[in-house]
């Protein structure tokens, strides 16, 4: 279950990671961000994003045009 | 704040142009490099000096670019060059571009800009360019700084990225 939940949907690169990073950094260690995207290009962002500052991708899947990513606040 | 540690990587980005869609690549990398918790300086200098106003007015001209290509009613358009010389028609065309940006929930240059000092991008604006072009030092926004080749030549010999828009 997701601590707290960013929708990013509708809006085109970079913003869903820009809004990601801002939601992240209010939050504690551990803690799980679930970010919700219609932009295709999340998928290789976000994986991106999170390989490069060390927070955890727990899991992306998609339903429709909607991208649904977890991730856990290193 | 960044913790300027050991491990964390520096970039910075010379901003040359000052047009609306010239201004996308240099703030889009900015922001986003910062978000990845990369430690951005941001040199503005020439046209570039453009997008550091307190109140922008970007325009795009299809002058001399036989590359931009209007999505317009399923087909793409391109325009003669002869057109952007007609009076009104950069503005027609700046105003198609700001609609299909909105449209398509892609972030302003106000947006992209806020976000680079929000996220603790160094700004540095470039002496020459305000003396060249008689830039007013009021009319620029405040997180501004004033440098020159020597300041952002420091930085990028520190710097992993160095790119130049």
């Amino acid at each position: 279950m997701a601590d707290q939940v960013l929708d990013a949907k509708g809006l085109n690169c970079p913003l869903p990671i820009l809004k990601t990073k801002k939601a992240i950094k209010g939050m504690a260690s551990g803690q799980v961000l679930q970010v919700m995207a219609t932009d295709p290009g999340s998928i290789a962002d976000m994986t991106a994003f999170c390989n490069q500052t060390g927070n955890e991708l727990m899991s992306q899947s998609n339903e429709g045009d909607v991208y649904t990513f977890e991730i856990k606040v290193s | 704040m960044l913790d300027a540690g050991e491990n964390t990587k520096k970039m910075t980005i010379i901003v040359t142009k000052g047009t609306l869609d010239w201004a996308y690549p240099p703030f889009i990398l900015g922001t986003t490099a910062a978000a990845m918790d990369v430690e951005v300086t941001m040199f503005f200098t020439f046209y570039g000096l453009q997008l550091l106003k307190k109140d922008l007015d970007l325009k795009v001209s299809t002058l001399g670019n036989p590359a931009m290509q209007m999505p317009m009613g399923g087909m793409h358009m391109s325009m003669p060059n002869i057109m952007p010389m007609i009076p009104g028609v950069d503005r027609m065309t700046t105003t198609m571009m700001k609609n299909l940006i909105k449209k398509k929930g892609v972030a302003s240059i106000e947006e992209l800009r806020e976000a680079a000092v929000e996220s603790d991008i160094k700004i540095i604006g470039c002496q020459m360019t305000l003396d060249l072009f008689e830039l007013d030092r009021k009319d620029m926004i405040d997180e501004m700084e004033i440098g020159g080749a020597a300041t952002w030549m420091e930085e990028a010999a520190k710097s992993d990225i160095n790119l130049y828009i």
